[in-house]
């Protein structure tokens, strides 16, 4: 809950717009740095190839982090986020249905728009529909929420599975491969369409962040505040899962990535407004995932996986969140 | 709804299953024709080679893994918690890794023995991060656990990338019994003998299930009595690893299906645990041989589904008085 300034902090970090500014400066040269290091031959190729790398990673920073951040507001704990609601497994559990209903390898390689758009909707109504029957009926404990989340996200990527055996056993793991995008192969052609749905997300959020501000404080404080609380949690919601599956179409299902960025926006923002904190978790997600990914590509020569990382270091840091009874 | 048929009638119905699960596969066998000696040396060998193996394995694993579940959930004072989601399983899935990396020529024997090491090490270390909540919430204890399975799992992951073995890894997770051959599964009568030892410890189990200070009052030597239980997991957990991959939930879903019906007796809720294992087991791998006959579903897939759904049934149940 909003505890601004609890903590010490040194004079200008009180600042929230200093705060922005150095984290922009950090994301600045890391993006000069990675179209610029090890770079050699022809530089338009270049430029383009490791542009469009890069301009998706930013995208999907920015979607992660500014979807955690409002699922956060809107469940009012910072534990839960939408990933480990198994948003994110259900996405690709909805690709695998369309594969199965409509035929194999011609979906996938016929309309990659076309695709994301059906999945987009399919998803939201089934979103709308489970995390409003967890959200809306009688109150019930954050704890089971979360494992009911949790146990969701192992259904859904159980029938996933289930489903792609269905399709065809013998390509079993190539279609699964093809399932799951990561960042070392991120999906760059629906990176226009990508783009054009988390601008039309943004402009909505950014003019909900005040109402936002007011929720955060608490659904009884809210609504005797004049918000139109139901609605707005509707909005937020259906914002959420367009925000997801931008993410979890270019890199596949990342779980903790979400709460780790949040949590150190959280840490180190010293307003608890959106308008600081979202662009703060953005800037922290995109320096994450593009320094994580130079140290991958030019310190361990790829051989490791960001997402391990991710998952290992979340792991530990949703373990800690627990133990310090923050999740009450 | 204990009945004194009940026994007999749940014995009955897995020796129904085994023999369906005797007579399905992709070349046809007529056990009649068989009993009456009439079958052909190629039927025969299939028989005795792959379908009684796969079979015994399934009973076995089944019974033993739902064991081990009951016994966890015991130790851990937690019903929602089994072998797969604290961290046991992916421990000796570790394990196994690191002597397929460093030992890859060692005999199965120690690749069992080491990836018991791990299982053990991963739940005690398991019991440990319990031990430090202090406000202990009953979803507090399954969350902590899944969530430590995740970054074992992630350690795991780390290491196998490394080494090229993610295609090995893959093999562990999804419970897979296709492979089973005479020869190839004979480690699982040892799970099962684990399973045994269980039962005859049974009501000391339930004593330390109580909590320590109260189980030591009753004068039982608590710390042994829990060393035990965690080896006995510990074993059983790896040698299902080794032997067939991991089967999700089964041990969280059946003893709590059992409790339902029977009560918290461990020693009289055992023999239906062990029997509950053995059946849902064999109807998961029946079924995945069935749906895309002739190819087959691996079982770790289909009790995922099965058993996230029974799962969700269970915590959702207990939602409105309690949560």
């Amino acid at each position: 809950m909003p505890d601004a300034l609890a903590a010490p902090v040194p004079a200008p970090l009180r600042n929230p717009t200093i705060v922005i500014a150095v984290l922009a400066a950090v994301t600045g040269l890391l993006i000069l740095g990675f179209m610029t290091i090890g770079a050699r031959g022809d530089w338009s190729f270049i430029l383009a190839f490791r542009g469009r790398k890069l301009f998706a990673l930013l995208l999907v920073g920015y979607a992660v982090a500014l979807s955690t951040v409002i699922f956060q507001t809107i469940t009012q704990n910072r534990i839960l986020t939408p990933a480990i609601m198994g948003f994110d497994a259900l996405f690709v559990l909805l690709q695998s249905v369309l594969v199965f209903l409509f035929g194999g390898l011609a979906v996938l390689t016929f309309n990659a728009q076309a695709m994301f758009a059906i999945e987009t909707l399919v998803m939201s109504a089934f979103a709308a529909l489970i995390y409003g029957f967890l959200f809306f009926g009688a109150r019930r404990s954050l704890h089971l929420v979360m494992l009911v989340g949790i146990v969701l996200g192992t259904l859904f990527r159980s029938l996933t599975d289930f489903l792609v055996r269905l399709i065809d056993p013998n390509e079993f793991a190539t279609l699964q491969d093809m399932f799951y995008a990561g960042f070392n192969a991120v999906e760059t052609d629906i990176l226009g369409l990508c783009c054009i749905v988390l601008l039309t997300a943004s402009l909505v959020a950014w003019r909900k962040f005040p109402v936002w501000d007011v929720l955060a404080i608490g659904r009884d404080s809210a609504v005797n505040l004049g918000v139109a609380y139901h609605r707005e949690v509707l909005i937020a919601l259906a914002l959420v899962t367009l925000l997801v599956s931008t993410s979890t179409a270019l890199v596949g299902p990342v779980t903790f990535f979400g709460l780790l960025v949040a949590n150190l926006a959280y840490l180190i923002t010293p307003s608890h407004k959106h308008i600081h904190i979202v662009p703060v978790a953005a800037l922290i997600a995109a320096i994450c995932l593009i320094g994580g990914q130079m140290l991958l590509e030019r310190v361990f020569a790829f051989n490791t996986s960001l997402s391990i990382i991710i998952e290992f270091a979340g792991g530990i840091v949703f373990i800690l969140l627990l133990l310090r009874g923050k999740a009450r | 709804m204990t009945h004194r048929f009940a026994i007999p009638a749940a014995l009955l119905l897995v020796v129904l299953l085994a023999c369906a699960s005797l007579t399905i596969g992709v070349s046809d066998l007529d056990l009649t024709a068989l009993l009456r000696g009439g079958g052909t040396d190629r039927q025969t060998l299939i028989l005795f080679a792959s379908r009684i193996p796969r079979t015994i394995a399934l009973i076995l694993s089944g019974a033993s893994m739902a064991i081990a579940g009951l016994l966890l959930q015991m130790l851990a004072r937690n019903r929602f918690v089994e072998p797969s989601t604290v961290g046991t399983i992916e421990s000796a899935s570790l394990g196994l890794l690191a002597t397929l990396v460093f030992w890859p020529a060692a005999p199965v024997m120690v690749k069992m023995g080491i990836a018991a090491l791990f299982a053990l090490g991963g739940t005690t270390l398991f019991l440990r991060i319990l031990s430090l909540i202090k406000w202990r919430d009953v979803l507090i204890v399954p969350l902590v656990g899944l969530m430590l399975s995740g970054v074992i799992e992630s350690i795991t992951d780390f290491f196998a990338y490394r080494f090229e073995l993610l295609q090995a890894l893959a093999n562990w997770r999804t419970g897979d019994f296709s492979g089973v051959l005479r020869g190839r599964y004979e480690l699982l009568w040892l799970s099962f003998a684990m399973a045994l030892i269980t039962y005859v410890a049974a009501d000391r189990f339930t004593v330390a299930g109580l909590g320590e200070s109260f189980a030591t009052n009753l004068g039982l030597a608590y710390r042994r009595i829990l060393a035990l239980g965690l080896t006995i997991i510990a074993i059983v957990s790896a040698i299902v690893v080794v032997s067939v991959g991991m089967v999700p939930f089964l041990g969280l879903v059946v003893p709590n299906v059992v409790r339902m019906a029977v009560g918290d007796n461990m020693r009289r809720g055992l023999p239906y645990v062990a029997l509950l294992g053995a059946g849902l087991v064999l109807v998961s791998d029946i079924a995945g041989r069935l749906i895309r006959f002739p190819y087959e579903i691996p079982i770790g897939t289909v009790m995922g589904v099965l058993g996230s759904v029974i799962f969700l049934y269970l915590l959702l149940k207990r939602t409105p008085a309690n949560a």
